[in-house]
């Protein structure tokens, strides 16, 4: 199967505040793009963006499988999503967190899949605790957990190492390893040590720059 | 899809019943607001015609002090998103739309009982008309009050503002069920109410096509 | 600025012949008809006002331009104007025709309605920061308000008994338009005074939806100078 991920002139703005304007890509299977720039540059928003969870306020974002163009209701077959803003459901265990997810995006066979992905992430024994009780760690390696369970082609990442200790460090370095092999990861990030995790970049700052050069001449 | 919104349903059920978050309270309101009508009202004699508006007085505020919750939690807590990367808009709303219909159902069934108990003048004679008018009422209601939950989940005053925008979409539904309640106080036949039965159901396919339509407005920014 | 004098002219000389154009003798109402050339024509035109504003609230939902939500805005604003007016003269009337101010008749109830939707429309708007969200709730809640109004305006009034002509009971037919027969002249000043109206309508909203959509141009030229 063929993926590609288009981003076609994407500008957004809030109100009046421009955050970025004619962001560019193309991503196929294997390839890799980080998201750079400094505390409000847009990264988190052009993430959103890209995972279908914002409207840009123009240009488009594309999926396309093997040519077709994939309905923006279906994105979420595709996309894995971890974030910092991103929360679970405190009052449900790890493992029922996964249970409803996989029933929700109505998966078969779903027990083998989050025994899988709880083995991960290393959370396995800790699986029947509520979420409410999980340190800060280990809810964002929940996250990966639930972000994981479909297998999806189109991996994002938002700050993935916030509040990882070192051996979750490497976890998300292996895990953006094997995505890479088959599928798109995205990640956006405020560490320069990151951005090596993929193969282009787009800095937001630097088109910042350019935008405002644009507007002189 | 119809396993999603089951599971949709399920979760909301789930966590209903392990957080206890709306139904202790809601229990607690009707229990309020029917002493309060007692003692607002003790010593004198009500027509049944005055206790059958009271009745959907106390449905009104009831779903309006439980249902909003579906939503407002989900904005609250911040786990929307977990929702928009898992299913599309549409599921989400018909699971939400059936947690309340059960909800508004289980609020009915409690405040009839409750009413039935305390109200001495409330003597139903046609149970089919009064049935119906509480299950197509229900219906209505709890349809008009998901979208409208969905929307006030986004405002900044969520509690105040959920009845105030809740209550001009409802009046004709609630017009119609308390003329109901009241012809089936009267004793009327279930066929003298056809009238009110097209209007309850067509106002519940109405508000839900509309609902469904654009739900991915509200739902997705 | 022609046409606007023109108007005024229009509209003043309708306002006059309202009082003394001789409209026949009609059983029940006798001068007190008079009231349909001003009351009649506000009520349809609030109706169509808060129809347009969920034309634009749709608009706005489809491009997302803020300026159809503008749009959307003024339309219910005159809507809900035109709704008070008629509420006004309708209540005074009645006082005089029925013998109370308010008498909970259906076509008041729904008119009532109408003042309650735009009213809550506009809570709405105002409890909301955030341009595009506001926009876009507020369009939603238009429209789902709007498709209950005709469960007031068509149904209500025929399920049950009112004072209104053309209510149920009526023998000369239920329905929201008032079908009693108008002498000749009488049906000419209407009509006449609806299209006074409803030019009155397209100036007001005209000029208040500029207004606004200048507002917002202006304050985007500050802001990108600062
Ligand atoms: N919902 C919103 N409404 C208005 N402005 C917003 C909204 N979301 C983000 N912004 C603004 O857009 C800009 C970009 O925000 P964003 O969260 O994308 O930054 P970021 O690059 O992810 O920052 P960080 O490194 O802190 O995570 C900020 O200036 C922010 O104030
Ligand atoms: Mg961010």
């Amino acid at each position: 199967m063929e993926f590609r991920l288009i981003g076609k002139d994407i500008r957004k703005s809030f109100g009046r505040l421009l955050v970025f304007d004619s962001i560019n890509f193309e991503l196929i299977n294997g390839s890799s793009l980080a998201i750079a720039g400094k505390n409000g540059s847009g990264k988190s928003t052009l993430v959103k963006i890209i995972a279908g969870l914002l409207s840009p306020s123009s240009g488009e974002v594309i999926y396309q499988v093997d040519g077709r163009e994939i309905d923006k209701l279906d994105w979420f077959k595709f996309v894995g999503f971890v974030a910092p803003y991103l929360q679970l459901y405190d009052e449900f265990t790890g493992y029922e967190n996964l249970e409803i997810l996989a029933k929700i995006r109505g998966l078969k066979s779903y027990e083998a899949k989050i025994k899988n992905v709880l083995e991960r992430v290393n959370l396995y024994s800790r699986r029947d605790d509520l979420v409410r009780g999980y340190s800060s760690g280990m809810k964002q390696r929940l996250k990966y957990a639930c972000a994981l369970l479909h297998d999806p082609i189109v991996l994002i990442l938002d700050e993935p190492t916030s509040n990882l200790d070192s051996e979750g460090v490497e976890m998300v370095w292996a895990i953006a390893e094997e995505q890479k092999k088959n599928g798109i990861l995205i990640v956006a990030t405020n560490e320069p040590e990151e951005l090596k995790m993929c193969d282009e970049v787009i800095n937001l700052d630097e088109l910042k720059l350019k935008m405002k050069r644009q507007i002189v001449k | 899809m119809l396993s999603s919104i089951w599971a949709i349903f399920l979760k909301d059920l789930k966590s209903e019943i392990r957080t206890r978050y709306a139904l202790n309270a809601l229990l607690m309101f009707v229990v309020v607001t029917i002493s309060m009508i007692l003692f607002a009202t003790a010593g004198e004699v009500m027509s049944g015609e005055l206790l059958s508006g009271l009745l959907w007085v106390v449905i009104f505020f009831s779903a309006m002090s439980g249902l909003s919750r579906t939503f407002v939690s989900e904005e609250d807590r911040g786990t929307v998103i977990f929702l928009q990367l898992a299913t599309r808009p549409s599921v989400v709303y018909f699971g939400k739309l059936l947690f309340n219909l059960v909800l508004i159902f289980g609020i009915n069934f409690f405040v009839v009982i409750a009413y039935l108990l305390t109200m001495e003048n409330f003597k139903v004679k046609s149970f089919d008309v009064f049935l119906s008018a509480l299950i197509l009422g229900g219906l209505g209601l709890a349809s008009a009050s998901t979208i409208i939950a969905a929307i006030i989940a986004k405002a900044n005053t969520k509690g105040t503002l959920y009845p105030v925008l809740s209550f001009p979409v409802l009046l004709p539904l609630l017009i119609t069920t308390i003329n109901m309640t009241q012809l089936s106080i009267e004793g009327a036949k279930l066929a003298e109410t056809f009238g009110h039965l097209r209007i309850l159901f067509s106002y519940f396919v109405v508000v839900v096509i509309a609902s469904y339509l654009l739900f991915d407005y509200i739902w997705k920014e | 600025m022609i046409w606007k004098f023109l108007l005024g002219v229009y509209i003043a000389i309708i306002t006059i012949l309202a009082f003394v154009i001789p409209i026949g003798f009609i059983p029940g109402l006798g001068e007190r008809a008079r009231i349909i050339f001003l009351h009649v024509p506000s009520a349809w035109l609030s109706v169509i006002a808060f129809f347009v504003a969920m034309i634009y609230a749709v608009r706005y939902l489809r491009s997302k331009n803020i300026y159809e939500d503008v749009k959307s805005a003024a339309s219910a604003e005159i809507g809900f104007l035109f709704c008070f007016v008629t509420t006004v003269t309708g209540s005074i009337w009645a006082k005089f025709n029925w013998g109370s101010f308010w008498n909970w008749d259906p076509r008041e109830t729904s008119i009532f309605v109408l003042l309650l939707i735009y009213g809550a429309y506009f809570v709405l708007r105002s409890a909301i920061e955030v341009e595009e969200r506001k926009a876009t709730l507020s369009a939603v809640y238009s429209i789902i308000a709007f498709v209950t109004v005709p469960f007031f305006i068509f149904i209500m009034p025929r399920i049950m008994p009112g004072l209104h002509p053309g209510s149920k009971g009526d023998p000369e037919g239920a329905g929201p338009v008032v079908t009693f027969k108008m002498d000749p002249n009488m049906r000419i000043l209407f009509f006449a005074s609806l299209l006074g109206f409803t030019l009155v309508y397209l100036w007001i909203f005209k000029l208040r939806s500029r207004m606004e959509i200048l507002k917002i141009k202006i304050q985007n030229k500050i802001y990108q100078e600062v």
